[in-house]
């Protein structure tokens, strides 16, 4: 789950076309970019999907981090590949909010003076070989249990861009499950390696839903609207159901004692993560907030001679046809 | 030894030349993931990092088989040292700014494209099927690279100046590309791969006519670096190889 903790905004449209609207969605209908929709909804959208697009971006960078490194021809071109498509998921989000009014750049902006966020879990360093695997495994399988509902959401541009995104994301947990695999049944120091990775990412993987929002206002205005399809607890939960068998066919051990299976709700009993750690995190006291940032800020600023250069270029070709004509 | 012991001493010497080219530049433009100026040119990147990846396993791997001493392409890329590569020194030189990233692309873009489109005519059909394919790529590199190239040398005052600065800069690591040795001559006379200055022409032509597009103007400097096809290289190579082999060194006996 990419967007954490959107807080939904009020909307003090017209009650009538708020009724209508409401009625548009409830009836299961898409809205499209051009159609009227209250402010609240747009706004919240464009943090939303703005917060998902930057956590692609950043996301790049935990696993990029390992693309120099990787140890055969074929898992480089791998990892590689999955890093671009995160680019590539980037760039359909950004699209998709701009249907709503605002740029690139501006979202930009605001990802790097901290105006807008990405999610908790790309504050976390990858540091062996098997971190890939355990991104690939936890963080994208956590990422398709929000994703998958979201390709039903009532924004048309956001719902496409979905369906997109989750056919690759599926590809990416399989090569994460794949890395794990390999790791998990070779040498000893492999092993050591893989759960050293599960025990590193498991909780920051279940913050990743964000906390618990069964009682929270923004989250059941954005649930009427579409824009969050399941409760954070629900989500969560699915993600443990599924993520431990998977790990008991590893011979890995997730590193909760309190992972017991519970006939009666037929579900896995587990430990709440640190919110304290979330928060923190959140605030921009994670492990390596302050490097991604730079790294997007680095980026942007060393580009700017780039960009600037293009756009000098585009205007020298449309002066000389105008000249020509 | 015999004649034929020289060939297919030559034949592995050429194959490898072509890989560890693709190799070494494959991983230089992968080191910008997740860095490049703006999200197209990230992806753009990408694609050619993964062409010359793809293009490595398979040059390698006939490299391998051309020995016949049981290396497959992993063996060669992860397990050897630097006096073993055989990669131009252009390739090497680091990424600098995005200007010379892209200028580095568009000198080596414009040599492999019709280096590879001579090996289409090699007398070994597993060479031709190999350069068939990786020419489709390249086609595309090379448009992309000469492009930017001419955008950016005709763009903003500093924007030039950085192309220009760039061209300079690598200028003097373009001319081993058409150099030829005992080995490149012994695979022309075999109709194995062409020599290398007969690349000259094309090249020549392709970047006079880019640059002056670009306005940008190579440097009248004659002098030209060599030594990378016969592994002497510049130091930039083995801190390069430090970081892409460590994995395959520290755990020899690990399966990834």
């Amino acid at each position: 789950m990419y967007a954490q903790m959107v807080k939904s905004e009020a909307s003090n449209d017209d009650p009538h076309l708020l009724a209508a609207f409401q009625a548009r969605i409830d009836a299961g209908e898409k809205i499209e970019p051009k159609e009227w929709m209250p402010e609240g909804y747009r706004k919240t959208l464009i943090r939303q999907i703005g917060q998902h697009a930057h956590s692609e971006i950043v996301g790049q960078l935990p696993e990029g981090n390992w693309i120099t490194r990787a140890p055969t021809l074929e898992r480089k071109a791998i990892l590689l590949a999955k890093v671009q498509d995160e680019a590539g998921h980037g760039l359909y989000l950004y699209c998709a909010a701009e249907t709503l009014g605002i740029s690139r750049d501006e979202m930009t902006e605001a990802l790097l003076s901290g105006k807008m966020k990405y999610s908790s879990i790309f504050n976390y360093p990858t540091l062996t070989w098997a971190d890939m695997g355990a991104v690939g495994w936890l963080v994208d399988g956590a990422a398709i249990m929000n994703q998958v509902p979201l390709q039903r959401t009532s924004f048309g541009p956001y719902a496409r861009a979905m369906v997109r995104i989750c056919k690759e994301e599926s590809f990416h947990q399989r090569q994460g499950y794949d890395i794990m695999m390999k790791m998990a049944q070779g040498t000893p120091a492999q092993k050591a390696m893989a759960q050293d990775a599960l025990n590193r990412f498991w909780y920051p993987s279940l913050m990743m839903f964000g906390p618990s929002d069964k009682d929270s206002v923004h989250s059941a205005q954005s649930m009427a609207w579409k824009i969050k399809m399941n409760t954070n607890d629900e989500l969560r939960q699915k993600f443990v159901d599924q993520t431990v068998p998977q790990a008991e066919y590893l011979g890995l051990t997730i590193p909760d004692p309190a992972v017991k299976w519970n006939e009666e709700k037929g579900g896995y009993d587990f430990s709440e993560p640190d919110w304290a750690e979330f928060f923190e995190v959140i605030k921009g006291n994670g492990p390596c907030n302050a490097e991604r940032i730079e790294a997007r800020q680095k980026a942007w600023d060393d580009g700017a001679w780039f960009r600037d250069g293009l756009m000098a270029h585009a205007a020298k070709q449309r002066a000389a046809k105008v000249a020509a004509e | 030894m015999s004649v034929a012991l020289d060939l297919d001493l030559a034949l592995f010497e050429g194959l490898c030349r072509l890989g560890d080219s693709t190799l070494v530049l494959g991983h230089r433009v992968s080191e910008w993931c997740g860095h490049a100026p703006v999200l197209e040119e990230d992806i753009a990147l990408a694609n050619v990092a993964l062409d010359l990846i793809g293009q490595t396993q398979m040059w390698l791997g006939l490299a391998g088989e051309a020995e016949g001493k049981g290396r497959d392409a992993d063996a060669l890329a992860f397990r050897r040292d630097v006096w073993d590569f055989r990669n131009l020194l252009l390739v090497e030189r680091p990424n600098g700014d995005f200007g010379q990233t892209l200028m580095r692309q568009f000198l080596f873009d414009a040599w492999h494209q019709p280096m590879l489109k001579a090996l289409e005519a090699s007398s070994d059909p597993r060479i031709a099927a190999i350069a068939a394919k990786a020419g489709r790529e390249v086609a595309y590199h090379l448009e992309r690279s000469a492009d930017l190239v001419i955008r950016l040398g005709d763009g903003t005052a500093e924007s030039h100046a950085r192309m220009q600065s760039a061209l300079d800069r690598l200028w003097p690591y373009t001319g081993e590309m058409m150099m030829s040795d005992d080995t490149d001559r012994a695979l022309a006379e075999a109709g194995i791969m062409p020599a290398p200055d007969s690349i000259r022409p094309q090249w020549d032509a392709l970047v006079a006519e880019v640059l002056s597009e670009a306005t940008l103007k190579a440097p009248d400097q004659r002098f030209m670096h060599k030594g990378g096809k016969q592994g002497t290289h510049s130091e930039h190579l083995g801190h390069m190889l430090a970081t892409m082999q460590w994995l395959q060194r520290a755990y020899p006996d690990a399966t990834w």
